[in-house]
């Protein structure tokens, strides 16, 4: 089932950064954080005056550099990720003649003509098959069918959190040649895969949840690599961040509608879909079994988020890949309605004043970029005949772009697609590095001359 | 080979740098930003001269090995040349950001100074110039082989990773002179950059004879290690205040509000 790849939000990125000082900030120590809300009628969205404006501005460069880290970190493990498996496990650099069933023409061909041909063909059937998916998505969003998309996102990571790990296990063990029965394999497969849909659907240590995120960006990218041949791969590449910027930016976009949706219905995001820097914690988490209802504040678009969590099993809110509010799925099923929160909320308390709210809001990334990312890294290490240089360049590349989306994300305060950008400039400086700089680096380094 | 020999030429090669990173530069996240697009602006101005190169190389007779070597030679000339260049650029366009930033904020220093600008920066540049003349070169040296198994040296690997550190921290050193020279528009001290580098590079076309272009590199690194420390306001007395720990307020840790 590769249709996972789509539902993956490529390319949206919001940051929880913006003028509403009403935000939770999501905070990874208990005695911080949003809170403030809790219980309290929803604040209408502040109207941002000058000074705070002038004031806003030395505060986020230097929180909005706090965030572009704290993206630059998970982003840079994963592709050092794939690039180590790349390097050591040479399954994922096998041609084994297989392919998936979405690239069906090869791309051995004898000409170049036809190769051209066969990778624009599948190409174009790959995106389509994405269109379509997305467009699916948006169906079912509108028409509320929670159920099905929330099965859908449980199952498709059910089979990579067991299966594709599964099988990257067994090409690990092979590559080192080391020997494992399968009682203990069982073992691990169990607890691992287990704990992991714990950790992403329901709610679980931040920094175990932040790494299995990585780790099955990581599978997908490399399940791509493998799988995908060459141009397709790049073509893939170009195109989609194309679609990526059409979808998000232009007022028809499938992922605008599904932003927009979201918003009127002042519903939470996926769970599951999402990186997420920071963690929301709630003061008084009061075990409800009512069902998450609509009293959250509603927060804007490139604004934070909602003080409730969702309960995952019941009400996903909408498939955005803009991530305007935080997780909230992180803190498990913690209903609380305006009720409880106010009455929690009213008893004293012993913590701290909230400090600036800035620091801990958090950013948002989608899966989808991430996996992208990775592997366009993962195929530069693969492929390129200039090795370590071409990996490095895209690497640097792809993290100049993704400072460069956060920048106008910060500038724009909306939804951005966080492709483009970083895509350009990956394919840009791969194709640009193996053909102009490899031939350049090996002369000098044969003659041992400096630059 | 193999283990040893890797780690050790990963270690000289990129130790310094890598502990200058760790130490002072790891924390901030502003200045790993703009380490990283210090990097980037490096990579640019490979990309562009070894586009040259290539567009000259495709243009001459390729199987004329002396032709090729001065074609090398000069693309190694024009390469330190463009590197200056966009070394120039992205001083101009990190003054052009600060003094917006500042003319927004409301406070009367910048979060980071220019003189850290000048560090981070000259860093960003020496760990991509690093990086793409090593990497390659240790990965080489993990798997099994003969070094200079036909005549060649074979102090290949090591004399590699000490030229690298040396340019690595060379960039360092040259980023903060040249940010100051820019600063105080003399010109005098930016050309003197300009030639050291040029220098250093020319400096290589001895290898493999590794006494004549080692050793006067790391004398050059001493004079200009020298000449930046002043140049960020380092005085004897300030190293012998840090180096007994008497310093409160180390040179670039905890700079908060002060404007250097």
């Amino acid at each position: 089932g590769m249709f996972m790849s789509e539902r993956w939000p490529r390319g949206i990125l919001n940051k929880g950064f913006g003028r509403q000082r009403s935000d939770a900030g999501a905070a990874q120590r208990p005695s911080r954080g949003e809170a403030e809300l809790n219980g309290q009628p929803p604040r209408a969205p502040q109207v941002v005056t000058d000074s705070e404006e002038e004031e806003d501005e030395e505060l986020t460069l230097k929180y909005g550099a706090k965030h572009v880290i704290m993206l630059f970190v998970p982003v840079t493990l994963c592709m050092v990720v794939v690039v180590a498996t790349i390097k050591s496990v040479s399954f994922y650099t096998q041609n084994d003649g297989q392919q998936l069933i979405y690239t069906p023409f090869p791309e051995n061909t004898d000409t170049v003509g036809e190769r051209a041909l066969n990778s624009v063909l599948n190409a174009t059937i790959m995106i389509s098959v994405i269109v379509v998916m997305t467009l699916v998505l948006v169906l079912l969003y509108k028409n509320r069918c929670y159920k099905v998309i929330h099965a859908w996102l449980f199952f498709s990571s059910l089979l990579l959190l067991f299966f594709f790990s599964f099988i990257y296990l067994g090409q690990v063990f092979k590559t080192y040649n080391v020997a494992m029965d399968y009682l203990t394999l069982a073992l691990i497969m169990w607890n691992f895969g287990v704990v992991g849909m714990i950790c992403i659907h329901w709610k679980g240590p931040l920094r175990l949840q932040q790494a299995y995120l990585i780790m099955i960006s990581a599978l997908m990218a490399l399940v791509f690599i493998k799988y995908l041949p060459e141009w397709t791969a790049w073509l893939i590449l170009a195109v989609i961040s194309v679609y990526d910027l059409l979808a998000v930016l232009c007022p028809k976009g499938p992922l605008r509608i599904l932003v927009e949706t979201a918003q009127e219905r002042n519903e939470p995001i996926f769970p599951a879909l999402i990186y997420s820097s920071t963690m929301v914690w709630l003061v008084g988490m009061a075990d409800n079994s009512e069902p998450r209802n609509n009293s959250v504040p509603a927060q804007s678009e490139s604004q934070a988020v909602p003080m409730t969590p969702t309960s995952p099993t019941e009400d996903d809110g909408g498939f955005t890949s803009t991530w305007v509010n935080q997780q909230q799925h992180q803190l498990g099923p913690l209903q609380s309605t305006e009720d409880t929160r106010r009455e929690i909320q009213q008893m004293p308390s012993a913590r701290p004043p909230v400090e600036d709210d800035d620091e801990e809001r958090g950013v948002k990334l989608g899966l989808g970029d991430f996996i992208f990312y990775s592997m366009l890294v993962g195929k530069a290490s693969a492929t390129a005949s200039g090795d370590w240089n071409t990996t490095l360049a895209c690497f640097v590349a792809i993290l100049i772009g993704l400072c460069l989306t956060l920048l106008l994300l910060a500038i724009f305060k909306k939804a951005l697609p966080a492709l483009p950008i970083s895509i350009a400039f990956g394919l840009v400086f791969y194709f640009a590095t193996d053909n102009l700089v490899r031939p350049f680096m090996d002369q000098l380094a044969t003659h041992q001359f400096y630059i | 080979m193999t283990a040893a020999v890797f780690f050790g030429c990963t270690f000289i090669a990129f130790g310094p740098a890598v502990a200058l990173f760790i130490l002072t530069i790891a924390r901030e996240p502003l200045r790993v930003i703009f380490l990283i697009a210090g990097a980037f602006f490096w990579l640019v101005s490979l990309l562009l001269s070894s586009l040259l190169w290539f567009i000259v190389v495709q243009l001459s007779d390729q199987q004329n090995a002396a032709q090729q070597k001065g074609l090398l030679v000069f693309g190694v000339l024009l390469s330190v040349l463009l590197q200056e260049a966009f070394r120039y650029a992205y001083y101009t366009l990190l003054k052009k950001a600060n003094e917006g930033l500042l003319s927004l904020s409301q406070e009367d220093t910048m979060p980071i100074s220019i003189r850290q600008l000048a560090y981070v920066s000259g860093l960003g540049f020496g760990f991509m110039s690093g990086a793409f003349s090593v990497v390659n070169i240790l990965a080489d040296s993990v798997g099994p082989g003969i070094v200079g198994i036909h005549g060649d040296s074979q102090h290949y690997f090591i004399s590699s990773a000490f030229m690298t550190m040396a340019l690595t921290l060379l960039h360092m050193f040259w980023g903060v002179v040249f940010f100051e020279a820019c600063e105080k528009r003399s010109w005098l001290h930016l050309s003197l950059v300009v030639c050291s580098h040029l220098l250093v590079s020319c400096l290589t076309f001895v290898n493999p004879q590794y006494l004549g272009s080692l050793i006067p590199t790391f004398v050059l690194l001493t004079v200009w290690a020298g000449w930046a420390f002043t140049c960020a306001g380092g005085t004897l007395r300030n190293l012998s205040l840090c180096l007994t720990c008497k310093d409160k307020d180390f040179l670039l840790a905890n700079h908060h509000h002060r404007s250097r």
